[in-house]
């Protein structure tokens, strides 16, 4: 089909505002507060940083995990072809000065930086971006990150070995390369986590990569002690000039949050994340308060329903439930107010994130009234499946008596997270506490919904054709401002029918010591943090 | 004793068979798998990854199929390769047995220092204050949870006092390992205490202690000679099973101090439901056990010569 000029260059202003615009186009910006930097930074010292959700790392091969305790260490050593811009709140060009957009969308020609170096001394050329997708995507990978790179044209035939190499990847000089996607797709939300960090191939294909990494990010590795912890220094070939500012790094591996306190408070630690009991404590004390950032993260926290299970399947149920729970005392009570009341399934920082939309409010009156519409005035009893921790049994344990007030007996049935998930996507669990991931890209975090997806995905089992075709119109639609009206109304049409309870977002806090500048507020994990740009005060410890 | 370590091998090598059966068919059929764990996290792992994982791995295949896969690997000394890491799990092993295997016995040094001495001079002074406080310390050692101790002795040594580091293992030096290893040492402390206690007041009521005093030999020799050596034996089985049970038993101290131990790898791959790094795990913990008991057994013969003859 042929298009007239005007059309296309149209097209293509619109999607150059499209990959360029999503901090201009959101609505709520984090409410998060850092630290003002009022000196110029310092070079020099030690960073020492926790690796704060688990007692081990999964795997040092950054294509390997999608751990959130890993993707926090692989800043250190890795990058990929965006980042995230914290200040902005969005994707930004990381290793390639220039992104050209096609008259069609869907391919985007790359210009890479030429003083990106390998820390095994060689440079960064436009066939190592190709080589690092084509690993991730090869016949028999079973890479974390074949997620992001799925929709890269031709990856399909490529994966089940009908095709030689990746169709959508193409090298054209030393420096340039094009993708070419399958849809519209914002690449800077597919391409800017380390889980697909551009990779050395001699290195990956070394003998000890798996146990000393090797990137193009700030600090060289030096050492893993496993289950303690990993360690780098400066890397003086960092494309970033005069970063980063500090000579080392060393990430303590550990989840134990009072530990970690004794730690900080004893400033053995330059930032950490705060557990609920311990934000409440620093929240009060005149010193520790100082350093505080807190950051809505993109998770979202439900009560997940089996719609295929009765009485789930029933909206007026379902909203019944969203009536009947006080979040905001759950919020403040139990969770301490590390929390942002829920209003929909994107969170807060969303680009798609509706401000102008109201919560559920708590009201039993209407729950009991919607149940008795649903035919069940009588109430109803019901089994939720949950995991020990705090927000799933806890907060369970805290719906209990507002359900049971309007006739609803909940059973809690705990097991371990792995195993819940499991029963889950097998469609056992009638009901059940999780945190998903919903951003940044609101058309993936939306997807959960989508009734052609697995229920692995679709964990509920949602099937409603007017909203996969609002979906499929926000993916066919290039003009932000239209995109993003659409995907508001997806948002809002799952906010009315309710397929879970919405409880809230996610507040994550990071506690930074007074000699420590330049932590950043990562919305979409606060606990990775863009080492590159902290830097150490005199009055540091570890100078 | 030839005969002693022969029976013993022939023990080890059935509880290392009924051992690795057991795990590996109880990891079979328990709810969750390598490819869910992965799914327990935040963030969503594709259907496509899964699939291709659970194929990869050959965790599709019948139990049979993949535990005979993995017995035939052990025979030829390999461990397995670990679902979560990639990495073989000797690899991951070796590390972290140097670190549990220090840790353990700085922790059972400590015991024996402070609670053989204690449970000996209180038995021999029974019913005075240091017996009094001596069984007091043990039954407060025994009954204080090792993840509050640790936290009371960060707080003190770390957070207050400045002398000792809080967590982490460091360049693998002293300081990094007294906090964890007083940590770890103060139950197993409290129960030698106890043990050696009661074992000292059974052998000071025995006939042949009287039969040696009433021949006028001197307090010295008596308990040097006679009281010592026939009250340990007890005592040496309270460290040898205290000992072997430090090495997969010390995962609280372990994930408290950040500890790169072996028990904190074992609760990690039961959790990722990672079987070889699980297996490898127990393994290693078997065989310590083993060896220490079979330790244990040939000090017997060195402290009391009758065992021989038995």
């Amino acid at each position: 089909m042929t298009q007239t000029p005007f059309l296309l260059l149209s097209r293509r202003r619109m999607l150059t505002a499209l990959l360029a615009t999503t901090a201009a186009a959101t609505v709520g910006l984090p409410p998060h507060t850092v630290r003002a930097q009022v000196v110029p930074p310092r070079a020099g010292g030690k960073l020492r940083m926790v690796a704060p959700f688990g007692s081990a790392l999964q795997s040092l091969d950054p294509h390997a995990t999608y751990e959130s305790q890993d993707m926090a260490v692989s800043k250190a050593f890795h990058r990929s072809l965006y980042n995230w811009d914290s200040a902005q709140n969005t994707t930004v060009l990381e290793l390639a000065t220039q992104v050209t957009p096609s008259e069609d969308g869907k391919t985007f020609t790359y210009k890479l930086r030429d003083d990106v170096y390998f820390h095994n001394g060689r440079k960064m050329v436009a066939e190592d971006v190709i080589w690092s997708y084509s690993r991730i995507l090869a016949p028999g990978s079973s890479l974390s990150a074949i997620s992001n790179l799925m929709h890269i044209a031709g990856s399909k035939a490529y994966m089940d070995g009908g095709a030689d190499h990746v169709e959508g990847l193409t090298l054209i000089d030393d420096l340039t390369f094009s993708v070419t996607f399958d849809g519209f797709i914002d690449p800077g939300f597919l391409l800017f986590e380390s889980v697909t960090a551009i990779l050395p191939k001699e290195a990956v294909e070394g003998p000890d990569f798996l146990s000393r990494p090797v990137g193009c990010g700030p600090f060289v590795f030096v050492e893993h002690v496993e289950g303690s912890r990993i360690s780098g220094k400066k890397f003086d070939r960092y494309f970033k000039p005069g970063k980063p500012y500090a000579d080392e790094i060393e990430y303590t591996i550990t989840d134990d949050y009072s530990a970690l306190d004794m730690a900080f408070r004893a400033g053995e630690l330059d930032a950490t994340v705060l557990s609920e009991n311990a934000y409440v404590m620093y929240s009060q004390d005149p010193v520790l308060s100082q350093g505080l950032i807190e950051v809505a993260e993109m998770f979202t926290r439900h009560m997940g329903m089996n719609l295929e299970v009765k009485p789930f399947d029933d909206i007026r149920v379902r909203q019944a439930i969203n009536y009947a729970v006080d979040r905001d005392i759950i919020i403040k009570k139990l969770l301490k107010n590390k929390a942002f009341k829920a209003v929909g399934w994107l969170p807060t920082p969303s680009s798609g994130f509706d401000a102008t939309r109201a919560p559920y409010a708590y009201d039993p009156a209407k729950a009991k009234a919607l149940l008795a519409e649903a035919g069940l005035a009588d109430g109803f009893a019901f089994e939720a499946w949950v995991t020990d921790a705090t927000s799933s049994l806890g907060v369970l344990q805290a719906m209990t008596p507002f359900l049971a007030a309007v006739g609803i007996t909940v059973t809690p049935k705990v097991m371990e997270a792995g195993v819940l998930v499991e029963a889950i996507n097998k469609g056992q669990a009638p009901a059940w506490f999780r945190s998903n991931g919903t951003g940044p890209d609101p058309i993936a975090a939306l997807q959960s919904f989508d009734s052609r997806r697995p229920r692995s995905t679709n964990r509920g089992g949602f099937k409603d054709p007017a909203f996969d075709a609002m979906l499929d119109a926000a993916v066919a639609t290039l003009d932000p401002t239209a995109r993003l009206a659409l995907i508001r109304k997806a948002d809002g049409y799952i906010f009315e029918q309710a397929p879970v309870w919405f409880h809230n977002y996610n507040k994550a806090v990071v506690a930074t010591q007074p000699w420590v500048h330049g932590v950043d507020a990562n919305v979409t994990e606060a606990a990775i943090i863009e080492v590159d740009a902290v830097w150490l005060d005199d009055a540091a410890p570890a100078r | 004793m030839f005969n002693i370590l022969l029976r013993r091998l022939v023990q080890a090598a059935l509880t290392i068979c009924v051992v690795v059966t057991l795990v590996f068919v109880l990891f079979s059929v328990i709810p969750g798998s390598f490819a869910s764990s992965l799914q327990a996290d935040k963030r969503d792992v594709s259907a496509e990854v899964l699939q291709r994982l659970e194929q990869e791995l050959g965790l599709n295949d019948p139990m049979p199929v993949r535990f005979g896969r993995y017995v035939a690997g052990l025979a030829q000394g390999d461990l397995g390769t670990s679902y979560a890491t990639k990495r073989p799990v000797a690899d991951m092993l070796s590390g972290r047995i140097w670190a549990s295997f220090k840790l353990a016995c700085a922790a059972m040094a400590f015991a024996v220092c402070i609670g053989l001495p204690l449970g000996f001079f209180a038995a021999m002074r029974q019913g005075s204050w240091l017996d009094t406080a001596t069984m007091t310390i043990a039954v407060s050692g025994l009954s204080v949870p090792a993840f509050w101790a640790g936290l009371l002795l960060m707080y003190l040594f770390s957070l207050t006092l400045g002398w000792l580091p809080t967590f982490g293992y460091g360049a693998g030096g002293m300081s990094h390992l007294i906090l964890p290893a007083i940590t770890l040492g103060i139950a197993p402390m409290a129960l030698l205490a106890r043990t050696t206690r009661a074992a000292v007041l059974e052998t000071l009521g025995a006939e042949f202690i009287r039969t040696a005093r009433s021949k006028g030999m001197s307090e010295q020799r008596l308990v040097i000679h006679h009281l010592a050596r026939n009250a340990f034996v007890l005592v040496l089985t309270t460290i040898g099973l205290q000992f072997g049970s430090m090495l997969g038993g010390s995962v609280v101290v372990e994930k408290l101090f950040a500890w790169p131990g072996v028990g904190s790898l074992l609760i990690d791959s039961v959790g990722n439901r990672d079987i070889p790094a699980v297996q490898g795990t127990v393994l290693v913990i078997v065989l310590f056990f083993l060896l220490i008991n079979t330790l244990v057994d040939l000090a017997y013969l060195i402290v009391d010569p009758r065992i021989r003859y038995r």
